[in-house]
């Protein structure tokens, strides 16, 4: 029962792992649920959930699992006898422990890490297995559900051989995409000047100059470093990025957190980029602003990032008149001011949210892609586009596979 | 349950009205030896919990307050260069001893306490990206090294590690995953009740329905920027009852909104709703359904 726990925990996308119910174990094992079902309820809550956005997921299941029902949560009189019971509790407690003891052992995790390197050497994947660093294997072992099997309900099969039947889906980074790891990703957005009053101590130069200075101690202050990146966002917003919404909200999200940069602007379109823009992502006409006013308005410093799948209708990209809202009529071709954002500025970049392999069937997507460096929009993407915003020279343009 | 444990329960304290579900969140980051991570809107008493929790248990605080700028590493030591230079320069102090030169930071103070302290590391999610990750091994072995002296620093007495975010930054799952977590929810009218009651006995019941009417109307407005949380009503309370304004001066008209409403565009929104003559609501039921008593 307290697996269904977990596992429908999981299926809800609730992100549990051994070390979470480890943690829910051990409390309940020093008897804090006083035999008592809101406090059980609580304690799996705080133990277990890390995040106010899956309080509702573990209502549902809590519900789910101690009820048989979906919906309120009500403590029948039934459960709580179970509930109050300490020899369920013992029972069960001490199965899990012995499942979570044969996970945590250290032989476990020095296994895990040869099937990683033997991994490494079968596949020609390489590098990219181990996936995010920082993670402890064991960590990421556990968040995965064949992982947890180990010791649990198939308990014939090796460890070796789950951590083989995985294929370590969860450890690409060029499929997930979550906020953290995109900001991770953006941090290299930077080019750090020192600007500004020195206020902080250069320990090496202190050294030197007071050699100089025969003796007596001479201090040297530095400014400290800031990071000197503007970042204008150019977004596609409805239609065929519809599907998209979510990867692009993420990236989205994660830029306007990261105040690392020195500013940051966005602005939208429909599909392409024509004599004006909008400020919010509805593209209301009154709030929209000539294309013409943010080139004026931003020097070629500024790094633009397009988020769009670059695929219209070719007479949107090729033709005067060609923008298809209704609300914004426009005079020239889409590929000129395409054109003219690209000679505006020193570094421009565009991220797409389509799958790499579909660029070259879009004719668009051809077009576009030889106008500004195009990258997917996946970690790697954001990675690469990132590196030819600042990296040491503007990359050619032309499309990037990953 | 043993006795020594059963020492360490929390169990809220005069000064603070705790809901079931935090106390036994703080309890279970007790008895499981784990910092206990508290989530929720700013003015949601999180800093203060940490305060009262000590004041429960009878232990002593120390406060770690992060900013934009805050490294990990001065939480546990600062090796002061200048002041040994300064020293050095003009032969005073005990230049020799590098010791005397290396001053705990907050987490060192604790760690060093010869008594079992609380540590409050505040809006830990206001500090650089990496820096949860920064402080985990210590939190987690609760011992470190002064690399300057090779000196180690180990937890005498475990201490108890209450952190606070206001959710500006998603934490690292390495860091999530150590932490029991609570969200402190915005209080329902029926606990604001006993909150206010707390900070100022005695108000009438009539006028503070009123106040709370407002209140909960003001934070139901979707244009706000920034919703007013129990601190700003708590503040504001104090002022309506320092002018002793009554009832029915509240009942169409919001005074001393500066109390309440931090940002100019929210003052201005609200001074545009006056004006065009909107209806304030006095009852409880103008509030919709959920608050229908």
């Amino acid at each position: 029962m307290f697996l269904d726990l977990f596992y429908g925990l999981r299926d809800e996308g609730v992100p549990v792992a051994v070390q979470e119910w480890q943690m829910f174990m051990t409390s309940l094992e020093k008897g804090l649920h006083d035999s008592n079902l809101m406090a059980f309820y609580n304690i799996a809550k705080a133990t277990l959930i890390k995040s106010e956005t899956y309080y509702d997921a573990f209502d549902r299941v809590f519900a789910r699992v101690f009820q048989g029902v979906e919906g309120e949560l009500n403590a029948s009189d039934e459960l709580s006898d179970w509930l109050s019971d300490p020899k369920n509790f013992e029972g069960l407690t001490e199965e899990q422990r012995k499942m979570i003891e044969e996970l945590d052992a250290d032989e476990l995790m020095r296994r895990y890490l040869e099937t990683l390197d033997e991994q490494d050497e079968r596949h020609d994947g390489g590098g990219r297995w181990v996936g995010t660093g920082g993670h402890s294997p064991f960590g990421n072992g556990g968040e995965h559900p064949t992982g947890i099997r180990v010791g649990g309900e198939s308990k014939n099969r090796s460890a070796m051989k789950v951590a083989e039947d995985r294929r370590f889906e969860e450890y690409r980074t060029d499929h997930t995409l979550d906020i953290r790891n995109v900001r991770v990703a953006l941090k290299r957005l930077r080019h750090l000047t020192r600007e500004g009053p020195g206020d902080e101590l250069d320990l090496d130069e202190t050294v030197d100059e007071t050699c100089r200075n025969a003796g007596e101690i001479e201090f040297v202050y530095r400014s400290e470093r800031r990071n000197n990146v503007r970042l204008l966002l150019l977004m596609d917003v409805g239609g065929t990025m519809e599907p998209y919404y979510e990867p692009v909200s993420r990236l989205l999200t994660a830029l306007h957190e990261e105040r690392g940069l020195r500013d940051f602007k966005a602005y939208y379109f429909h599909n392409c980029v024509y004599e004006r823009l909008g400020t919010t992502a509805d593209l209301y006409v009154k709030d929209a602003i000539p294309t013409g006013d943010i080139l004026r308005r931003f020097d070629e410093r500024w790094k633009v990032m397009f988020v769009g799948d670059a695929a219209m209708h070719p007479a949107e990209l090729m033709n005067p008149r060609g923008n298809i809202n209704p609300r914004f009529e426009s005079e020239s071709r889409g590929i000129d001011w395409l054109m003219r954002i690209r000679s505006h500025f020193n570094r421009s970049a565009w991220l797409n949210p389509d799958p790499a392999s579909d660029w070259e069937y879009t004719r668009t997507t051809r077009v576009i892609g030889e106008i500004f460096p195009m990258f997917s929009l996946s970690l790697d993407g954001i990675q690469d586009a990132v590196t030819s915003l600042v990296g040491a020279k503007p990359s050619a343009p032309g499309i990037t596979r990953h | 349950m043993s006795e020594e444990s059963d020492f360490y329960r929390f169990k809220g304290t005069k000064g603070y009205i705790v809901s079931r579900s935090l106390v036994e969140a703080v309890n279970c980051a007790i008895a499981l030896e784990r910092p206990l991570l508290v989530k929720g809107e700013p003015g949601t008493g999180k800093t203060l919990l940490a305060k009262h929790v000590a004041e429960g248990l009878g232990l002593e605080m120390e406060s770690w307050h992060i900013k934009s700028t805050s490294k990990a590493m001065e939480g546990l030591y600062v090796y002061d260069t200048l002041q040994r230079l300064n020293d050095a320069r003009f032969g005073e102090g005990n230049v020799g001893d590098i010791r005397s030169y290396i001053k705990m930071g907050p987490v060192g103070r604790v760690f060093s306490a010869p008594k079992r302290q609380l540590l409050l590391i505040d809006e830990v999610d206001k500090a650089d990206l990496e820096f949860p990750n920064d402080i985990l091994r210590e939190l987690d072995e609760m011992r470190f090294t002064v690399m300057e002296t090779s000196d180690e620093v180990v937890a005498k007495e475990r201490p108890l590690v209450i952190i606070t975010s206001n959710n500006e930054k998603e934490l690292p799952d390495a860091f999530l995953r150590r932490c029991v977590f609570h969200f402190i929810e915005f209080p329902e009218p029926e606990m604001m009740r006993k909150i206010v009651d707390v900070h100022h006995p005695n108000v009438d019941t009539s006028l503070l329905d009123q106040v709370l009417i407002k209140f909960y109307w003001l934070r139901g407005q979707p244009d706000l920027r920034k919703k007013p949380s129990t601190s700003e009503l708590i503040d504001w309370i104090a002022a309506l009852l320092r002018s002793g304004i009554s009832q029915d001066q509240l009942e169409s008209h919001i005074p001393f909104l500066g109390s309440l409403l931090k940002n100019e565009q929210d003052t201005a929104a609200l001074a545009d709703f006056d004006e065009r003559g909107g209806d304030m609501p006095s009852e409880w039921s103008d509030l919709g359904p959920r608050f229908n008593q």
